[in-house]
């Protein structure tokens, strides 16, 4: 722990960025790529990427050892959908970015984009990282559009949190949905179907001199564009399995469009025909209470029955709290997942969906080294993230909540001998 | 039972509190005296009835008690509703002959998990506007209502709670207004009318709330639209109470003096919050920030009353001692934070650390998913305390989910723990019930089985889900 202790000073103390060469020795690694889980293992961290992950024990001269010996290591986990960074407190206090009202740039939602709106001073970002959560996807949550625009791909370190911007298109199909598009999926789908029907038909970048008479404005059909093109995905929010076979038809309309489910509670009815349609899922596996009427089918088993017929899932929908993707994945362990599935609903899964897999969600040569040793099994409650690195740092475990925690500590063990506001640190 | 004579029921009539007609005492015959107005404090009564269960042993298992101890190899046998014997290792018990015998060999047993914040029945689901029958927004004072009224019994959460080993729980109104009206505790045995889940004898609670949420509430309605409005609303209410309950005093003087007094008009606003002041109802106040909930505890001194828990509590750590001076309990989720500017504050050592300065700390869910895996958050808040150097054992933090919730809601010489003489509310666990892994396989309510993870047969079905898609799934 001292050698930790001293990785941690040298990086608190410097100010470059700083290129740091690590080998994390020893510990059951979960490297997420063709090499598996290793029982004892090395990886190799040079300039901010992985160099290696050696299967066995080495300490090469030059690298800062970390003994992960007796723990867990795995990449760091993806957030797989989150407005971090768009949101610091979501009830009346100021504005939220994750939330749009009526914007005359647009007509349809589409050309909203979030990669403006990112703080990176947010305190839920070291809040979050410390628990062993590195990157995420950041979203509009909420607005008075069809489409929620376009979320982006953060980095959950200490600087430079932009991965990819405009990395996926939001809409919902559902009750909330058709509630926007007039109040029935009747409205719903066949303006859906028009917006992207304008975007297909114009063949140039819309012009300001020229008019323009479409549903959508100049802005929306830029975005959806790419979404028709394949280079954006389309996540589309649906829980009613009906709603399911809505956007599994919408993939055979729109083969060259990435659809990706999410929320999907009861997509555990359309399994198969997912898995076929080749339709990953983003879910949070608690949700299990018929809320509304779309929902009657919710159970726990909803994870471990999308993965039995190939599907593949990704679990963690939150903001403040999405460091507990952790324990969803856990509990759709306890209800049937493979407890690799259930590594990789928050490591791979997430970066195929979003476009990162050769980057983020694996430890293998080249990749972004964004990793964390975990005192045991990451999806055991009681377990957590010991050392986190991302981008090749070692992050400080630090964050207003253990600033907090360590000063209340201090007031309440010294019997509130002082104000206190000039408590600051324990010893 | 003996047969009563007519005189006597009016008799047992009268003290059992109905308003009083033809409850004159014939003795000693005041002919000058009108009936004496008494006021029925129970008008809603329990009709529950536990569901049936032998007598049952479960031997081979570690137990927790819940009130701090730990038994490896232990067993624990129950009868009638009781428990009747709790054994160690080794130790066999004597047992009827029907006695149900379950080898629990490597599974966990604890007292059943009681949930002291819960909206169950009043935000049910399905989540309609039409089934939205929480909060009174009428009025930033509404301690006439009572949360049994809106209760729906067939809302399918019960079950999934009862799933999760919560066999006891409070239902509360909501946190829009200053006072906002009665609880109630429930056994959870999901039925068909609250009345049979209403759990015998509980004492009733009130809900009150702090900060915001009246605020948001009232500030374009009339106000309250700040704190100190809030604090102003609780005063006077507190006044007005005092002021009522003086009346009744008079009254009730009057009459034994043998007057003929005109019985004040029965106001069930002050009635309620008379109760308070008289310490038959307990206080559930709504609060975040430490430093409100330090006002609110020099408010009740005020007005001489007890606050018995602080929900939510998001900042109790910075107050433990405070707490723990004032004999005040808090209820307290693990990890939720930054939600809105009072919960900006929350810290994951919150329960640990209140349980280590000595005050009450309660683990509760105020969630329809929470409810379902509040040994969870337990586990949660036990290891990151311990990862901060708060070294509490396992048996110490199942005190946060029993023990503490049912001394908050005025049970605990009935159930909350596993000591003999007590209802027989038991968890039989598949594991360490700190374990993700770990789920609840037979859920016991005054020894009747509720519940029981393998049996598909055994799992509730509300009404609601009959006939529709996934009834009878595993959920």
């Amino acid at each position: 722990m001292n050698r930790i202790a001293m990785v941690i000073l040298s990086v608190f103390f410097s100010t470059a960025v700083l290129s740091e060469n690590i080998a994390i020795v020893g510990g059951q690694v979960h490297t997420m790529s063709s090499q598996g889980t290793l029982k004892s293992a090395t990886v190799l961290v040079k300039n901010g990427k992985i160099e290696r992950v050696i299967d066995g024990v080495e300490r090469p001269a030059g690298y800062e050892v970390i003994d992960a010996s007796g723990k867990v290591v795995t990449p760091g986990f993806i957030g797989a959908m989150t407005s971090l960074g768009l949101v610091e407190v979501s009830s009346s206090s100021g504005v939220v970015d994750a939330s749009v009202e009526k914007s005359p740039v647009t007509n349809s939602g589409a050309a909203l984009d979030v990669s403006y709106a990112i703080n990176p001073d947010s305190s839920l970002i070291a809040i979050t990282r410390l628990e062993g959560m590195t990157s995420a996807a950041t979203s509009i949550m909420g607005s008075d559009y069809m489409f929620d625009g376009m979320g982006a791909v953060i980095s959950l370190s200490d600087n430079a949190p932009l991965v990819k911007a405009r990395a996926f298109m939001n809409v919902d199909v559902g009750s909330n949905g058709a509630e926007v598009a007039g109040g029935s999926r009747a409205a719903l789908w066949v303006a859906l179907e028009q917006m992207f029907a304008e975007a297909k038909g114009v063949s140039n970048v819309l012009s300001p001199e020229k008019g323009w008479y479409g549903m959508n404005t100049r802005s929306d059909v830029a975005s959806l564009k790419q979404v028709l093109n394949g280079s954006v995905p389309l996540f589309m929010r649906a829980d009613r399995a009906a709603d399911i076979r809505q956007v599994i038809e919408f993939k055979y309309r729109h083969p060259t469009v990435r659809v990706v489910l999410v929320h999907g509670v009861e997509a555990w009815r359309e399994a198969d025909a997912l898995s076929k349609a080749n339709i990953p899922v983003i879910i949070d596996p608690e949700y299990n209470l018929p809320g509304g009427f779309d929902q009657m089918g919710a159970t726990l088993a909803n994870a471990a029955r999308l993965h039995a017929a190939g599907v593949k899932v990704a679990i963690g929908m939150d903001t403040h709290n999405i460091r507990l993707a952790a324990q969803h994945a856990g509990n759709a362990v306890a209800n049937g997942l493979p407890h690799e599935a259930g590594i990789a609903s928050l490591t791979t899964v997430p970066a195929e969906i979003l476009g990162v897999e050769n980057t983020l969600g694996v430890l293998k040569n080249g990749a972004v080294a964004d990793i964390v040793v975990w005192s045991g099994d990451p999806l055991e409650v009681t377990e957590a993230a010991e050392v986190v690195i991302s981008n090749g740092k070692v992050m400080q475990m630090e964050s207003r909540q253990t600033k907090l925690r360590d000063r209340y500590l201090l007031l309440q063990q010294t019997g509130a001998e002082k104000p206190s506001h000039y408590y600051r640190e324990l010893n | 039972m003996k047969l009563h004579s007519t005189k006597r029921l009016i008799a047992l009539a009268c003290v059992f509190a109905f308003i009083a007609v033809g409850c004159t005492d014939e003795k000693q015959d005041k002919a000058q005296q009108s009936q004496k107005v008494v006021i029925d404090t129970n008008p809603y009564p329990s009709t529950y009835k536990p569901i049936d269960g032998g007598p049952t042993l479960i031997k081979n298992v570690t137990i927790l008690d819940g009130v701090g101890n730990k038994i490896e190899g232990g067993s624990i046998y129950f009868v009638d509703g009781k428990v009747q014997a709790i054994g160690n290792v080794g130790q066999s018990l004597n047992t009827a002959e029907n006695t149900t015998v379950i080898n629990g060999d490597g599974k966990w047993v604890t007292p059943g998990i009681i949930d002291n914040h819960s909206h169950l029945g009043v935000y049910p689901s399905p989540s309609t506007r039409s089934h939205s029958d929480g909060n009174e927004m009428t009025n930033p004072v509404t301690a006439q209502v009572w949360a049994e009224h809106s209760v729906w019994p067939q809302d399918p959460g019960f079950g999934r709670a009862l799933a999760g080993g919560v066999t006891a729980l409070q239902i509360l109104p909501g946190s829009a207004n200053l006072f906002g009206g009665r609880s109630v505790v429930l056994k959870n045995v999901p039925s068909r009318t609250m009345q049979d889940m209403k759990f015998p004898d509980a004492p009733y609670g009130i809900k009150m709330a702090c900060g915001e949420n009246p605020k948001r509430v009232y500030g374009q309605k009339g106000g309250p639209m700040t704190r100190m409005g809030n604090v102003a609303g609780y005063r006077q209410a507190w006044s007005d109470a005092q002021d009522y309950m003086r009346k009744w005093e008079r009254y009730e003087k009057e009459y034994e003096a043998g007057k003929d007094p005109k019985a004040p008009k029965r106001d069930l606003k002050l009635e309620t919050l008379a109760g308070v002041l008289a310490g038959d109802i307990r206080v559930h106040m709504h609060c975040y920030r430490a430093d409100e909930m330090t006002v609110m505890m020099d408010l009740m001194k005020e007005f001489d009353y007890q606050i018995g828990t602080f929900h939510h509590a998001v900042e109790s750590y910075k107050i433990a001692d405070k707490l723990k001076e004032n004999n005040v309990c808090s209820a307290m989720w693990a990890d939720w934070y930054g939600f809105k500017m009072e919960a900006y504050d929350g810290i994951r050592e919150n329960i640990p650390a209140v349980h280590s300065a000595g005050a009450c700390a309660i683990v509760h869910s105020d969630s329809d998913l929470g409810i379902q895996r509040l040994n969870q958050e337990a586990a949660k808040a036990w290891s990151d305390g311990r990862r901060a150097g708060i070294d509490l054992s396992i048996e110490d933090a199942w005190q946060w989910l029993s023990a503490n919730p049912a001394k908050s809601l005025g049970i605990f010489e009935k159930t909350g723990s596993l000591e003999v003489g007590k209802q027989a509310d038991i968890v039989l666990w598949s594991g360490n019930p700190f374990s993700t892994y770990s789920k609840a396989e037979e859920v016991y309510i005054d020894g009747g089985l509720a519940y029981s993870l393998n049996d598909t047969n055994s799992w509730p079905v509300s009404d609601f889900e009959l006939g529709q898609v996934g009834e009878g799934d595993s959920k």
